[in-house]
């Protein structure tokens, strides 16, 4: 190897080294010191750490159904999201698509609620749903339906949903521009050809719009899926997990190990076992895409 | 070396506090100036809010030696004991029991707030034994009561409840009238706790409660079946405002504040609080109502906000002197005036307001759990709450919640052998 080609080598691996520096400091070393603390009992505070091998994720798995259903909860709060949540966006994408008058303010507006804080978020929605004083009480009041009334966040029945509802009030306009984004892509020219084929509006979106939009769909779900599973604030600032455990999260439950019972080795083991549902979860997904391509 | 400080070149010699208490911040600024004036040394407060926050900072700060000169430690003794044994924490014992001037500092001090500091002989963490924390002001937890929206139910507002019958049938008026009955940040799960052991300690006593920690009774006994009994009635009678099992504290105290609850379980700092949201509440503090008369009533009071000086700042020496002056008769009175807390210096108690006062009468009755001789684990604590919360929206009933506690001791029991 001569000198010169020794000095690009070097030269290359130069330029990428703050990049890496960076990286490896607040990503692969943490990452890292994760999987090690989950097989150790440390408390996040002493300066000793004892080796307790795979118990904290043989503990998790055998007897700990509070993470478990934590899990459930956040399944049915992303399965909400990617159906009600994504039909909303895609539904207003497609009006905004439209050359209606004011879209522009539309698409702020719409857009608004991502950019807002989650813990403000969820304040608002406090108000909404308070049992005595909130605004959707006063409002099913008004409209004869009183009986329907309750606290909405404290009632098992609800409580879940009522969560998810405010999770997806927040979340579609992520999906909105992305969508929106997608449908302005597509050449017009393909419609118009449609058209004058004679092509029903249902006909040009089988064959012309959601062919075309299947990468939009799956990086949208894709999305989806990994915000809300790792949903927090909202939660947080809500209910806390409560009433019961009927809104527990699984970061929620790993916060509660972390914090309320100081077992950091434990709440590590719990986050490595998430962060390997939701590689799963991205791999079958991006498995699944593939094969629609292909199709 | 205190970490927080290492790169200061300017104020090499500025104590640095970090704080939690948002509500006194301002006076502390305040106290920090008095302080720069009277003895030449600077002292910086910087605020970290709300507590969650703050918890997670210190024990970040304690994992890579950051921490500052002064700061409080925030969570459950086991927490404080683990600080203490990483070397984080200067045994103040010796010093709390020189003299500045006639008395002791030791002396000026609530034995109370003071002992929520302490390890004692043969403690349970295997911690030297010392005083490791100076209180700053005294808190107590109990119930307040609203004495206008009592006059308009035609209740005695000189004659809160004194048992759990009286305040049952209080409860059933208030509801005649459609007043809103009891509220409580239970979505704080560490309410549900306070109030709980409370009424524990009132149906079967200390010892007993301590026995249960220690593993020697199980929680299906017929006493915490009581306990939890008396929560199912709550939800029974209706006697919760609607949506208070999920809710904060801070929505709690605006409740009560905003007269849409009768009564609420707050601590004495709720006295700043409501005077900040409505200067005319007219309300007095009352212990939670008996269950029986077999034993007293216990509430959790002791230590407010404490500090702990960091053992591997160089400036310690100075930040001890701080403290003391800071626990000083004039800076504790102060302190008290200015934000409505319960004072830890015995020589100021005089200066604060009637209901202030009220609540440290019942000081008597106190007592914190960081100086229960054994404490329970936090997985049966967490089970614990949580089925209270689970009986308070009629899911479940108190022999299940009873079982499921005493399964989860029985399983964290196992572990801890």
């Amino acid at each position: 190897m001569n000198l010169q080609r020794i000095r690009n080598f070097a030269g290359n691996y130069i330029f990428i080294l703050p990049a890496f520096l960076l990286f490896f400091t607040f990503s692969l070393y943490p990452y890292f010191n994760m999987f090690y603390l989950s097989v150790t009992n440390w408390d996040g505070i002493s300066s000793s750490v004892t080796l307790v091998g795979l118990e904290n994720f043989k503990d998790i798995f055998s007897d700990n159904a509070v993470f478990w259903l934590s899990m459930k909860n956040a399944g049915v709060i992303t399965f909400l999201a990617l159906t009600v949540q994504n039909f909303l966006a895609l539904t207003l994408a497609f009006l905004c698509d439209r050359d209606i008058k004011g879209g522009n303010i539309y698409r702020v507006i719409f857009y608004l609620p991502p950019v807002l804080s989650g813990i403000v978020v969820a304040l608002i929605w406090n108000w909404i749903y308070d049992g005595n004083y909130g605004l959707l009480n006063h409002f099913l009041t008004m409209i004869g339906l009183g009986d329907l009334s309750r606290a909405w966040t404290s009632d098992p029945k609800t409580a879940l949903f009522a969560v998810a509802v405010i999770h997806m009030w927040k979340g579609f306009g992520w999906g909105f521009v992305i969508l929106l984004a997608g449908l302005q892509s597509i050449p017009r020219e393909l419609y118009e050809a449609a058209r004058v084929d004679g092509a029903s509006g249902w006909v040009v979106f089988k064959n012309i719009t959601a062919p075309l939009m299947i990468p939009v769909f799956i990086l949208v779900s894709i999305l989806t899926i990994l915000g809300t599973m790792q949903i927090f604030d909202i939660i947080y600032a809500t209910t806390g997990g409560g009433p019961g455990y009927h809104t527990e999260v699984p970061i929620t439950r790993i916060y509660a190990m972390m914090i309320g019972s100081s077992k950091f080795g434990y709440a590590c083991a719990m986050g490595v076992i998430f962060g390997v549902v939701l590689l799963i979860i991205s791999m079958v997904q991006i498995r699944v895409s593939k094969m629609m391509r292909q199709v | 070396m205190a970490g927080c400080a290492r790169g200061e070149k300017k104020d090499i010699e500025t104590i640095t506090v970090w704080h939690w208490m948002s509500d006194r911040e301002e006076a502390f600024q305040a106290l920090a100036k008095q302080f720069e004036k009277d003895v030449k040394i600077k002292v910086r407060f910087e605020l970290y809010a709300p507590s969650e926050i703050y918890s997670q900072r210190i024990k970040a700060s304690a994992q890579t030696n950051t921490l500052p000169d002064i700061y409080g430690i925030l969570g459950e003794k086991r927490d404080f004991a683990s600080f203490i044994k990483s070397g984080y924490v200067v045994n103040l014992a010796e010093t709390l029991d020189k003299k500045e001037g006639v008395v002791a500092w030791k002396d000026t001090l609530f034995e109370k707030a003071l002992s929520v500091n302490e390890f004692l002989p043969g403690n349970e963490y295997g911690v030297a034994p010392g005083i490791y924390g100076i209180p700053l002001d005294v808190t107590t937890i109990q119930m307040v009561y609203n004495k206008r929206l009592y006059r308009e139910a035609g209740l005695d507002p000189e004659a809160p409840p004194e048992t759990w019958d009286e305040f049952v049938a209080h409860c059933q008026v208030l509801k005649s009238k459609g007043i809103p009955r009891f509220v409580s940040g239970f979505g704080e799960i560490w309410m549900i706790d306070a109030l709980a052991s409370n009424f524990a300690m009132n149906i079967m006593g200390e010892e007993k409660v301590f026995d249960t920690y220690a593993g020697k009774v199980p929680y299906t006994d017929p006493d915490w079946v009581k306990l939890f009994s008396v929560f199912q009635q709550m939800a029974t009678e209706d006697i919760l405002v609607q949506g208070a099992v999920t809710m904060v504290n801070k929505t709690a105290e605006q409740t009560f504040a905003n007269e849409r609850a009768a009564y609420a379980f707050n601590g004495s700092w709720g006295v700043n609080v409501y005077k900040g949201m409505n200067p005319k509440l007219d309300y007095g503090a009352m212990i939670p109502p008996k269950i029986t008369n077999l034993h007293p009533m216990k509430i959790w009071g002791g230590a407010g906000g404490s500090f702990v000086v960091n053992n591997q700042s160089y400036r310690r020496a100075n930040a001890i002197r701080f403290l003391i002056w800071l626990t000083m008769d004039e800076q504790q009175a102060f302190l008290a005036t200015a934000t409505e807390n319960l004072p830890a210096n015995k020589n100021t108690l005089k200066q604060i307001s009637p209901i202030l006062a009220q609540f440290g009468d019942d000081m008597d009755n106190a007592v914190h759990p960081n100086t229960y001789p054994v404490h329970e684990l936090p997985a049966v604590t967490e089970a614990f709450d949580k089925g209270i919360q689970s009986i308070l929206i009629g899911e479940r009933t108190p022999e299940q919640v009873a079982a499921e506690v005493q399964r989860i001791k029985e399983k964290e029991l196992r572990k801890t052998k």
